[in-house]
């Protein structure tokens, strides 16, 4: 039983560290969203040259067989660089899609694709009714001589507007919420039958909505759910990683605060009813760490609902803890954290976004609570 | 990283696990799991029990019975102690006065009293508290003036936890009334049958006599009854206070009152199904459930940290274990409450036995005092408030 990371995990932590550092200020970070893509390509080149990109894929697939832990380290920087870049959407949830999901021929021809900075992905899920739920799928899927056409409309799909490929759920067979009956498929981005309406989201990041109207598409994976999910518990569980940077970015930066800020003609830090706010910040921040470093741990758990429990246990926390870390932060600033001019709401305002990435707390929560919770009866 | 823990860790689990679960008395295992109190035979008998096994003081140093195991070896011990619902060692004893002998006393007063504090022939008690004394400790006031080869102590002490059980007490007491206040502290050794000294229970809001009041009038003390130097009494009480780190958080006591919460709330009926199959029931425990598992996560990150830090430093995390761990075993009494409804109300209480038959299961009687109780654990051993301070001085730097 150990928390230490090994060898190649800490160079690993040192460079990415070192990157975010050097490459993510706060005003570097204002250019690269400037840039048409909302994102800087630079940047992305050089997640590749250093071999982000590769993570998570394994070396058949020309990546470096990184694993929840490795992909917790990137996340965690990026969450208090407050990344920009696809990199979720293409290489943690498009790249875990392909994994969990695709012939290993497929991914040994698009792994090196991504690896290489060449192919970005987008997962489009979400429907208009399917709120957090995976299996809520009404698009459908229809056999077209050796592929398929799909039909339907898919919202928020995270970068989906720079997105090379889509990666489409579809239903094959059952009603809109069997379990059984779902697709994935894969859709080039620019094809006939696809209408893309890009935006910004509320954290600086992209987003678009996808209209599928006869947009041939290529299976994956027919009956795909179970694999869906499974990369979607591997990506919750790199969002709590980088939910936790940011929140150690509002704590750290909130203390700073605390320190400097003179009121009264002393450090409001000096006051004891912010001392014990800020120490229930620390309190969440650390409850936060904890659960995302179990959910890392977990993520790669077969068994569907030991995984599951974890994952939820684990994003259950990162939301409630995020809420109030990034609602304290706010409030024991004062009226500059309410300044767009001031990191501190960024940081606010990806977390609320995370919350709301693949289930919030609330969702998160019933869903333990249907599997009868984390202690069993036989502890 | 790694969750699991090794062969040898997982060995020495299952062997404390099966001790634990054969050695102490099942009878006594069911009221700790149901939260009734202890009689003294009860505690007495189960750490003669432990303390014959070898388990009894494993944070002691290995010359006065000590055990050499490792953080997570200690973690597993206590964590597997707390689900099998096994009494822990009286605190006042294995965790409080006999470590500060260890550290602090001389070869006789080891000889006299470490054996005897770990096989329960002495039952301590702790004198700390005043009633004027209860966040700001050192300030108290109970005096101890030197007088030929004796401390003639006068003085009060309050919350004095089981001291109607206690042969011995451990208090402080101020030697020096000029000196700064932290300064003028000793740490004395009273035996509770020397004259001058009274007794006075508190009845506490859940009914029960648990705590005392212990009054000092011209009692006479033998100086080799003190621990140490004079007026060094501060720095052992802060060792004394700082030397219990990872199993202040009970996560093992919360896992097991879990588990119970669970069988109970199978049993006991809601709009005509068991409780447990009732969503906002199961939320409410999945919420505390993510809670303790955060608690855990982050004890066993302490427990790893251990390892690397020298011997007697403390993890700052572990102010947090506190601050998490009470709240928490809080909340689960005020859960078991929740589930057994109506029966929470009757008032079945005796401080010697029951003598009347049970209103309602009998899993209910204990339910609603429970909850009344637990309303301590936030108080006691610094309060929440001022673990609060302290995490902001000594974690946060404000």
């Amino acid at each position: 039983m150990d928390f230490d990371l090994n060898d190649e995990q800490r160079l690993l932590k040192e460079s990415v560290d070192r990157l975010i550092l050097d490459q993510y200020q706060f005003q570097q970070r204002k250019q690269y969203m400037a840039e048409p893509a909302g994102y800087s390509a630079a940047m992305w080149d050089r997640f590749a040259e250093q071999g982000l990109l590769g993570l998570p894929f394994p070396e058949a697939a020309g990546g470096f067989g990184g694993g929840p832990i490795e992909t917790m380290i990137v996340a965690e920087a990026f969450g208090r660089g407050l990344v920009v870049e696809p990199y979720f959407a293409t290489v943690v949830l498009g790249g875990g899609l392909l994994r969990r999901a695709a012939d290993p021929a497929v991914l040994a021809a698009l792994g090196p694709q991504i690896v290489a900075g060449k192919l970005k992905l987008a997962f489009a899920h979400i429907e208009r009714h399917s709120r957090y739920d995976l299996a809520n799928v009404s698009t459908s899927a229809k056999k077209d001589g050796s592929g398929y056409v799909l039909n339907g409309a898919k919202s928020v799909a995270m970068h989906g507007d720079s997105a090379d490929k889509l990666l489409v759920t579809a239903r094959m067979s059952g009603g809109q919420m069997d379990r059984g009956g779902i697709g994935l498929f894969i859709v080039d981005a620019t094809a006939a039958g696809v209408a893309r309406q890009g935006y910004p989201t509320q954290d600086g990041l992209r987003a678009a909505e996808v209209v599928l109207t006869n947009a041939r598409a290529e299976l994956l994976r027919d009956n795909a759910l179970p694999a869906i999910e499974h990369a979607v518990d591997e990506a919750i569980a790199a969002l709590c990683a980088e939910a936790v940077g940011a929140m150690q970015s509002m704590q750290d930066l909130t203390l700073e605060y605390l320190k400097t800020r003179k009121q009264f003609g002393r450090a409001i830090g000096s006051f004891q009813v912010l001392q014990h706010r800020s120490v229930d910040m620390l309190v969440a921040l650390e409850g936060a760490r904890s659960m995302a470093m179990f959910a890392a741990v977990m993520a790669a758990e077969e068994n569907p609902i030991e995984r599951r429990r974890a994952i939820s246990a684990a994003k259950s926390q990162i939301g409630r803890s995020g809420k109030h870390i990034g609602q304290e932060a706010i409030q024991l600033h004062g009226g500059i954290g309410m300044t767009l001019e001031y990191s501190v709401g960024h940081y606010f305002k990806r977390m609320t976004m995370i919350d709301a990435l693949y289930g919030d707390a609330d969702h998160h929560l019933t869903a333990l609570a249907g599997l009868g919770g984390l202690f069993g009866a036989a502890a | 990283m790694d969750l699991n823990f090794t062969e040898e860790e997982i060995a020495f689990r299952d062997e404390v696990r099966a001790f634990f679960r054969s050695a102490i008395p099942d009878s006594i295992r069911a009221k700790v799991a149901e939260g009734e109190g202890l009689t003294r035979d009860d505690m007495i008998q189960s750490q003669r029990i432990l303390n014959k096994y070898g388990y009894c003081t494993p944070n002691w140093p290995v010359a006065w019975g000590g055990k050499d195991w490792t953080p997570v070896q200690v973690y597993l011990y206590q964590d597997e102690m707390q689900l099998a619902n096994v009494p822990s060692p009286i605190a006042f004893n294995v965790s409080m006065v006999g470590p500060v002998i260890a550290q602090f006393g001389s070869e006789e007063m080891k000889k006299r009293f470490l054996p005897a504090t770990a096989n329960a022939d002495i039952f301590w008690c702790q004198g700390f508290s005043e009633p004027g004394s209860g966040s700001d400790l050192a300030s108290l006031r109970t005096r101890a003036e030197r007088k030929g080869d004796k401390y003639v102590v006068n003085g009060q002490k309050i919350w004095t936890t089981l001291a109607q059980y206690g042969e011995w007490i451990f208090c402080l007491v101020r030697t020096n009334t000029e000196a700064k206040q932290q300064e003028g502290i000793s740490f004395l050794l009273i035996d509770m049958k020397t004259p001058g000294i009274t007794v006075r229970p508190i009845i506490t809001i859940d009914g029960g006599r648990e705590v005392n009041e212990v009054f000092f009038d011209n009692v006479e003390v033998p100086v080799e009854n003190l621990v140490g130097q004079e007026n060094k009494g501060w720095d052992y009480a802060k060792f004394l206070l700082g030397n219990e780190r990872t199993g202040i958080a009970r996560v093992g006591n919360s896992k097991a009152k879990v588990a119970r919460i669970k069988e109970l709330a199978a049993i006991e009926q809601s709009g005509g199904r068991p409780l447990i199959q009732d969503p906002k029931f199961r939320e409410k425990l999945a919420a505390i459930e993510i809670e303790l598992k955060a608690l855990e996560m982050t004890q066993l990150r302490v427990v790893a940290d251990e390892r690397k830090l020298e011997k007697g430093r403390q993890n700052p995390a572990s102010s947090i274990l506190k601050l998490k761990g009470s709240v928490i075993q809080q909340q689960l009494t005020e859960l078991v409450m929740e589930v057994v409804g109506p029966y929470a109300m009757p008032y079945q209480r005796e401080f010697d036995g029951r003598n009347e038959p049970v209103v309602g299961p009998e899993y209910a009687t204990e339910a609603a005092p429970m909850y009344f109780n637990y309303r301590k654990v936030s108080i006691y051993g610094g309060s929440n408030e001022i673990q609060r301070n302290i995490i902001a001085k000594a974690i946060l730097g404000l």
